[in-house]
């Protein structure tokens, strides 16, 4: 898992509530036995119409935003389906970070197995960032994550609050599985326990 | 475990007995006693173990089948799509090269994963159970904690038989009184969502409780606890009971003899405690609801079948209001007009929310001596292979092909339309599945929610309709 340490990009304005991860990520593309080349599938049905034309209107066919690295959204951010297709997609796509007044819990928890850092702001800051996210060409936001700040165009700083667990793991690219192998004798510890307590789940 | 004499909740109960480890910082390590497994979000997490030289640490709690992608027409010539037929073939050398149980397409016992399980007796009171798949939590009908994960989680649970996680919060749904007359678990999970919306339960773990769950059958709660992801929860779950008992006993894999009596003796110390605390209350009047649909493109869109396509203007936020307008113009429907006047084109009966044999039977009962709509298309698709036999044994098929349904192969087919089954763009269903999302069950295509019962009302009347009017 690549790393995040701190990221300066443009970002993207998504003003929409509930952006399902159909949305993110129709079920066509989930066919796929890999990780990589969905960027270009991320929000398809948004981007292009049943042709396969480019909607001009939608926000990541336009300059800047076709190199957007954060994106800024309403509420509820990724309900819906588990698919980690869908912060594949963003990743594939160059997104490393999102931030909304609230997520989906599995998408919130894929996004950091993926090297991608979700933010929970409040719905009037978000709002603020939005604003930032409009401004084309100056929509350059930093995210520092060591620092748990956000510098908005204007040089102004808002923190934000994030697991520090997570953290850890996200600024190292840890590996979960790795770090679980260590503890494999408290496991097989929980196994035996467990033969004994509830014989009938080893059956 | 903790011995602790604060009264707990099921929730609580289930997550102290599955504690492996806990960090300083408050991360938990949990067991995972069953693992369910499909094609669509595995290959990778197979992979990744193949590439870091792990095997599976209990294939013998694992259990894989493929669902999404399996044509629901006849198999024997194997499944047309390249990708779809690659997905399936490469779930199949994976559970071959890591030992894992599979039912493959052809076996009796194939079926939609969360089918599949409690009708083996794999899911089973007090357990924790994972699947790459959101609709997991429809185990928790069983008083097991069970949810959905990514593709990383299934390779971790794969390789670890655990999975890091931070606890949930306790959220109780009480539902007084008992259901009228027409109305069922599907209505009632419809009316839960709209009234805490899709994110109301986010963070949390909903324990559905009152009469009117007691009195439900298995089938009927796994509907509700199926749901549970509709309104932004980790899980649902409901405490197990003698209903409970009575239906996984003699199932395949279910303990029997003196296991059976040591297992049912350690489930009836799982309910929660009385007194035990919530983070969050809601309660229903069970008398108050109607059959219920949605209108819209998210799953809190709901509205009595009595009741009228409501006005943005009258949203509760301006967030609210543009979403709404948005789901309006997708789905093309006016503000006032009565829900009971939209004409559908399609009906589809199945899904892991509603594809059990129960289902079948209530929309037999309403198709029984009427005729599919000649407009609309009608297809039935029982959610395991087992499910399509008893139906079968029982002549619900030969009633349902006699309406003018389609009967079909088991699989998850147009609830997600990943294999062939989908709407073309414009088309309106009446569906039994659990997400009305733009796009769902084909680009364009449009969603209504309802049971079983309001389905197949909607394919003998051409129109959504309330199935009231036509039970005796």
């Amino acid at each position: 898992m690549e790393k995040f340490n701190t990221l300066t990009g443009i970002a993207a304005p998504l003003p929409m509530v509930n952006i399902d991860t159909d949305m993110i990520i129709p079920k066509q593309y989930l066919k796929t036995i890999k990780r990589t080349g969905l960027g270009q599938f991320l929000f398809d049905e948004m981007r292009r119409d049943s042709t396969g034309k480019e909607n001009p209107d939608f926000v990541l066919n336009k300059e800047p935003y076709t190199k957007a690295q954060i994106l800024v959204a309403g509420d509820n951010f990724g309900c819906g389906s588990s698919r980690e297709h869908a912060p594949w997609a963003l990743l594939d796509f160059g997104v490393r970070c999102v931030i909304a007044p609230d997520f989906a819990d599995i998408f919130y928890n894929n996004c950091f197995k993926n090297g991608i850092l979700p933010i929970r702001l409040p719905q009037e800051i978000v709002d603020l960032l939005m604003d930032d996210a409009r401004l084309g060409a100056n929509a350059r936001i930093t995210v520092d994550l060591e620092k748990q700040e956000i510098t908005r165009p204007n040089g102004e700083i808002i923190a934000f609050e994030v697991d520090s667990f997570r953290k850890h793991c996200l600024i190292n690219g840890l590996d979960d599985i790795g770090l679980t192998l260590q503890k494999d004798s408290k496991i097989a510890g929980y196994e035996e326990k467990l033969k004994l307590s509830q014989p009938w789940l080893a059956a | 475990m903790t011995t602790s004499s604060k009264p707990r909740t099921l929730f609580d109960k289930i997550w102290q007995n599955h504690l492996v480890d806990v960090q300083e910082d408050g991360t938990c390590l949990i067991y995972i006693d069953r693992h369910l497994v499909h094609e669509v979000t595995s290959p990778q997490a197979f992979e990744g173990l193949r590439t870091s030289g792990r095997k599976v640490r209990r294939p013998e709690y694992t259990l894989a089948v493929a669902d999404h992608n399996v044509p629901t027409s006849d198999r024997s010539a194997g499944i047309a799509d390249e990708e779809s037929r690659i997905q399936v073939e490469t779930l199949e050398s994976n559970v071959k090269a890591f030992g894992v149980p599979y039912f493959g397409m052809t076996d009796a016992r194939q079926g939609i994963v969360h089918i599949i399980g409690p009708e083996q007796g794999f899911t089973l009171p007090g357990m924790t159970i994972v699947c790459g798949d959101s609709h997991t939590a429809t185990h928790g009908a069983f008083g097991s904690l069970a949810f959905g994960i990514g593709t990383s989680e299934v390779e971790h649970v794969l390789a670890t038989q655990t999975l890091v996680q931070a606890p949930a919060k306790n959220m109780r749904v009480t539902v007084q009184g008992d259901l009228p007359f027409g109305v069922t678990s599907k209505d009632l999970v419809l009316a839960i969502i709209g009234k805490i919306g899709t994110a109301g339960g986010t963070g949390h773990v909903i324990e559905y409780a009152g009469e009117a769950i007691r009195l439900l059958s298995m089938e009927a709660r796994m509907t509700i606890c199926n749901m549970s992801i509709e309104a932004g929860a980790r899980a649902g779950l409901i405490a197990p009971d003698e209903i409970t008992y009575e239906y996984i006993k003699g199932k395949p894999m279910t303990p029997k003899g003196a296991a059976w009596e040591q297992a049912v003796a350690f489930w009836k110390t799982l309910p929660s405690d009385e007194g035990a605390v919530y983070d969050k209350e809601v309660v229903l009047n069970a008398a108050d609801l109607v059959p219920t649909v949605t209108w819209g493109t998210s799953p809190e869109d709901v509205a009595p079948v009595t009741g009228v396509v409501p006005d943005p203007d009258k949203a509760a936020t301006p967030g609210k209001r543009e979403a709404m307008l948005r789901s309006l113009a997708y789905m093309d429907l006016k503000p006032g007009m009565k829900l009971s006047e939209v004409k559908v084109d399609t009906v589809f009966i199945g899904s892991c929310t509603n594809g059990r044999i129960e289902d079948i039977r209530a929309a037999a009962e309403i198709a029984k001596g009427r005729k599919v709509a000649s407009h609309v298309r009608a297809m039935v698709v029982p959610g395991s292979g087992l499910v399509k036999q008893q139906a079968e044994d029982e002549g619900l098929d030969v009633i349902l092909k006699e309406a003018g349904f389609d009967w079909r192969e088991p699989g998850c087919s147009m609830c997600l339309a990943m294999n062939a089954d989908k709407l073309q763009p414009g088309e309106r269903c009446a569906s039994t599945s659990n997400r009305n999302f733009e796009g769902r069950q084909g680009r364009g295509g449009r969603t209504h929610l309802m049971s079983p019962a309001m389905a197949a009302a909607a394919a003998v009347t051409g129109h959504i309709a309330d199935v009231r009017e036509l039970l005796s």
